[in-house]
């Protein structure tokens, strides 16, 4: 890194950045942008960023909306219900199947996830409001589908303003169909990032699931003293899966995945697990704090990307249950570690030293860092586009060495930060992708994997290794200069 | 457990029997019906099939399952983008500009900017001026675009905000710092709900030229205007360029994003090509101005033959016989010969229809997409002696089934060939299980089509997010044609080997020549 220290490279990074804002905007941008210290005890986030505040206007944010965050992230996952997307046609084109939430089922018949039911609102509907058309959508829907479990009708932005009731209409079908029909009002101005859509998905599930009358049959199911809930994983490329083994191999019985893969059913045996395992905070932490208050289930975080977090989550998890759990939490560490040691022995010397920028949604940005550095890749760079002010405070206890931390960071500032700090790796999403590979820099895509995957677990932190030795070893980035290019 | 030599990713790692024993042992707390009862799946897997589901499919009145359309601002952007350093700007919520931005890149695997001004639910109270305001400001302060072309998502229409008064108060309260007084920002409004993503193409492109030229007109020159219209070919844009060179004329390409959507490695630069601003303005004194989109650009050629009074009109160049009306209409409107150049591509073309039309001929398609599109592709497997069996447009506009219908009725087949205007592709699932044809030709939404089904699909079309680079080759002129036969002939022949591949069973018609 030459004579300049890593922190002040960083330091010196944000300040030129700001430099391109007018007053107002860089101003703003300031409070967002930080440097964040493994060992600093006054700094109250990671980097002393702000977060969870309107984003500036016109500067090319990665965020989504509300409605991203209810019907892409939270509901639309779960398999046996049909999610609605309420208004016109866009939104649930844009958003259909991008997610890579695997499950198993008949789609079309008896599970939905990949596909896209729209109530693509008309100029009429608009004007004449859209409640009839949303009712006679649900009665299509029982005709054709007839083995869906429940529906939910996520609002795009028009339905708050133009004042459409799909409470009521919800009241009345469900009424009339005796199934579970969930209103959610994630219209996409509201709140300032996905955020608020989870939220208010939580608040539904809540409201229409554990209160509300749920006609599936959870009677056969008894309950154990070993009942666990995944909480946060959505399932992607079949994360929930390589997590769940690990706790059923540690003789713990994993009764609901939320909500990757989820069912009804599942969902609302939940409130009668022993302990609720937390993987996304940021997007299901309000339901856990519900079922903590209401029902008296505990819940804590764990993290399981890269062997060390994973190690450590499988601990903190056993400790919970009984001597006869740890011990075979014990034997499952044990069992695992010949073939961690071989990845790591594989992988790590090509890749050691390796520096990574990160920018993703919810846990990643904070949950991945142990993975690469694992791997003996330093993770320079981080930020979150929807965090809020607790996840920027659990990102400090993660961080190995001085990070840069940049909140909601725009295509500007990221690519500026990237030729500036030199990174080996940018990981972040497909909007970002192609700008860092025109540069000849290696990528990966963390929300999707890249469309591989799983990374969670042991099986797929040796998927992650894999991919990322992929990626950075890859003969393909030397061909970006020419022959002919004189070097400097 | 993964072994380190041969380490596996989804595809495979669920195969095994750990974790086969993980999904059934997960089913006891399923309620999907595949784990309570797995006959049933079965019995109303069936039902979906037959010509009873499909009355009540075709029937609904509501709901739309698997759309193949998207919203009007997804067509304003791809204008924006097709014009020199600009900047497409989405006046209202940042979630729809995330939508834009995902899909054109997961289809290009290309980076594709634009910003919106973050409206959020203050605006929706108060409107988003303010927003706009900032969002100008600062769109121009950091990436210096030449242009900014204004559209809206449904919340801005909803609420009704006034692009026009904006855009004058926003270059008001800057003063010139970073928005000077003659700073293009050409504007549409572009409802969501209303039309589709080429209804917004048209708004925008509507937008841009007549903003732009407004004040210019002065002596004609001799030019052509050609508006290609919602083209995810880039290949297609080239050929359309190649052909207008060919005849030696001055030309405007107007949209031409072949070269923002097809950068180079080595270095990011966040515009590049495009239509040049100063073309731009001075399109409106070019001699004609040719549409290759009828449906995408209805109200942008409206003002050019009433308004412009410019001769030209429409010509769909996919196709043999689209591709000769577009060179003779050339040819027409420069008072000259049919170049040799094209003349031996069109015979080459030819040639390679009739060396290949037998895997054609009598083959049933089903098809889909965008309405010019259709007319193109249609036309071309009517040539070929194909039947198009059932050719789709959920997006169809007024004319458009008339015209494909009139189409169809040239083929000996026509009693068997039907159009499906305004349905999706749930529709289409009940159609092939119904009426199957051979082959299906679309975008990637055919994937779940081609499992449920068994219909072999043929990647042409918009969005295609599962198979690399087609985009980049054209499905317009003679050498477009050429792609088009290419991609169906070996799609046929492929399937011919897979259907006869059964070692001593049917692999005696496995043929080394076809």
């Amino acid at each position: 890194m030459g004579p300049e220290s890593l922190e002040a490279k960083q330091k010196a990074a944000i300040e030129e950045i700001l430099k391109a804002y007018p007053e107002k905007a860089a101003k703003n941008r300031e409070k967002h942008l930080g440097v964040g210290s493994p060992n600093d005890e006054n700094q109250k986030t990671c980097g002393d960023v702000r977060s969870n505040k309107k984003t500036v206007p016109g500067v090319m944010s990665q965020r989504g909306c509300a409605y991203a965050g209810s019907k892409g992230v939270v509901w639309g996952p779960v398999k046996d219900m049909i999610h609605i997307s309420h208004g016109p046609i866009g939104c649930g084109q844009y958003s259909r199947a991008g997610r890579r939430n695997y499950y198993i089922g008949v789609t079309g018949v008896d599970t939905f996830v990949t596909m896209n039911f729209s109530s693509d609102f008309q100029e009429n509907n608009i004007v004449f409001g859209g409640d009839k058309k949303l009712g006679k959508c649900i009665d299509e829907i029982e005709v054709l589908f007839p083995l869906n479990n429940g529906i939910t009708v996520q609002s795009e932005c028009p339905i708050g303003l133009i004042g459409d009731d799909i409470g009521a209409v919800a009241r009345v079908k469900a009424k009339e169909l005796d199934k579970v029909i969930v209103p959610v009002n994630c219209e996409g101005f509201r709140g300032v990032s996905q955020s608020l859509g989870h939220h208010i998905a939580n608040d539904t599930v809540r409201d229409f699931i554990f209160d509300g009358k749920v006609n599936v049959n959870t009677s056969d199911v008894e309950v154990t003293d070993y009942d666990v809930a995944i909480i946060g994983d959505y399932n992607i490329g079949g994360d929930a899966w390589s997590s769940r083994i690990l706790l059923e191999e540690m003789g713990l019985r994993v009764v609901a995945q939320w909500s990757g893969d989820a069912t009804l059913k599942e969902m609302a045996l939940t409130p009668k697990v022993k302990l609720n395992l937390l993987h996304c905070y940021r997007s299901m932490n309000y339901i856990s704090r519900h079922m903590e208050k209401e029902y008296g289930i505990p819940w804590i975080e764990y993290n399981f990307f890269g062997p060390s977090q994973t190690i450590k989550s499988l601990r903190k998890i056993a400790a919970f249950f009984d001597e006869s759990v740890q011990k075979k939490c014990e034997e499952v560490i044990a069992k695992y570690q010949p073939m961690i040691d071989a990845v790591i022995a594989k992988y790590k010397p090509r890749l050691e030293g390796k520096t990574v920028m990160l920018f993703v949604g919810g846990l990643r940005p904070r949950h991945v860092i142990g993975a690469y550095e694992d791997l003996g890749m330093e993770v320079i760079g981080t930020g979150y586009e929807f965090a809020h002010d607790d996840d920027y405070k659990r990102t400090k206890e993660e961080i190995f060495r001085s990070t840069v931390i940049y909140d909601d960071v725009n295509e500007y500032e990221l690519e500026a930060f990237v030729k500036k700090l030199q990174p080996d790796l940018v990981a972040s999403g497909i909007k970002e992708k192609y700008v860092f590979q025109k540069m000849g820099l290696p990528y990966r895509q963390m929300h999707s994997w890249d469309y591989s995957g799983p990374y969670h677990g042991y099986d797929g932190f040796a998927i992650f290794a894999q991919d990322m030795d992929l990626a950075i070893n890859s003969p393909v980035w030397a061909h970006s200069k020419a022959p002919w290019e004189k070097e400097g | 457990m993964q072994e380190v030599e041969k380490i596996v990713n989804g595809k495979d790692l669920f195969k095994r029997p750990e974790y086969q024993e993980v999904l059934k042992n997960k089913k006891q707390f399923e309620s999907s019906m595949l784990a309570v009862n797995p006959a049933k799946v079965e019995e109303i897997a069936e039902w979906t099939k037959s010509w009873d589901y499909r009355e009540k499919n075709l029937a609904r009145e509501a709901i739309t399952v698997n759309p193949a359309k998207a919203c009007q601002p997804l067509g304003a952007v791809m204008v924006a983008l097709g014009f020199e350093g600009t900047m497409p700007y989405v006046h209202g919520s940042h979630g729809c500009v995330a939508y834009f931005r995902s899909y054109f890149t997961r289809h290009f695997k290309e980076p594709t900017p634009c910003v919106s001004d973050s409206m959020t639910e203050d605006a929706a109270v108060f409107g988003g001026l303010v927003n706009m305001k900032e969002g100008l400001k600062n769109c121009a302060a950091v990436y210096k675009p030449k242009m900014i072309a204004v559209s809206t998502t449904c919340m801005a229409e909803v609420i009704g905000d006034d692009l026009m008064a904006f855009i004058i108060a926003a270059k008001e309260e800057d003063g010139g710092e970073y928005l000077a007084a003659d700073y293009p920002i050409p504007y549409a409004h572009t409802p969501s709900f209303v039309g589709s993503h080429i209804t917004g193409y048209d708004n925008m492109m509507h937008g841009i030229m007549s903003q732009l030229t407004e004040g210019n007109k002065g002596e004609t020159k001799q030019r052509i205007n050609i508006i290609p219209g919602f083209e995810t070919y880039i290949g297609s844009l080239r050929s359309v360029k190649s052909i207008v060179e060919a005849f030696g004329t001055d030309y405007i390409m107007l949209g031409d994003h072949s070269d923002q959507w097809d950068m180079p490695a080595g270095q990011y630069e966040m515009f590049q090509g495009g239509t040049k601003l100063d073309d731009a303005k001075d399109c409106i004194n070019s001699s004609a101005t040719i549409s290759l989109q009828k449906y995408a650009t209805v109200k942008t050629m409206k003002m050019v033959d009433k308004r412009w009074k410019h001769p030209g009109g429409f010509s769909n160049p996919v196709g043999l016989k689209g591709t000769d009306e577009f060179v003779m209409k050339l040819a027409e409107l420069t008072g000259t010969e049919v170049p040799s150049k094209l003349k031996i591509e069109r015979g080459r073309l030819v040639d390679a229809m009739q060396d290949s039309y037998p895997y054609m001929h009598g083959k049933k398609f089903a098809i889909w997409g965008d309405p010019d599109f259709l007319i193109g592709a249609v036309s071309f497997l009517l040539e070929m002696g194909a039947e198009p069996t059932h050719v789709l447009c959920h997006n169809a506009p007024n004319g458009w089934e008339a015209e494909m219908r009139a189409m169809l009725d040239t083929s000996p087949a026509k009693d068997s060939l039907n159009v499906w205007a305004g349905k999706d592709l749930w529709a289409m699932r009940s159609l092939l299980f119904t009426e199957p044809v051979d082959f299906m030709i679309g975008n990637s939404y055919g994937k779940e089509l081609m499992r449920d089904t068994g219909t072999p699909l043929i990647y042409i079309g918009f969005p295609i997010f599962d198979r690399h680079h087609l985009h980049r080759y054209s499905i317009s002129g003679y050498d477009g044609a050429l792609n088009l036969l290419t991609w169906i002939t070996n799609k046929v022949l492929d399937q011919l080997d897979e259907d006869t591949k059964g070692i001593a069973t049917t692999d005696y018609f496995f043929d080394l020549i076809r």
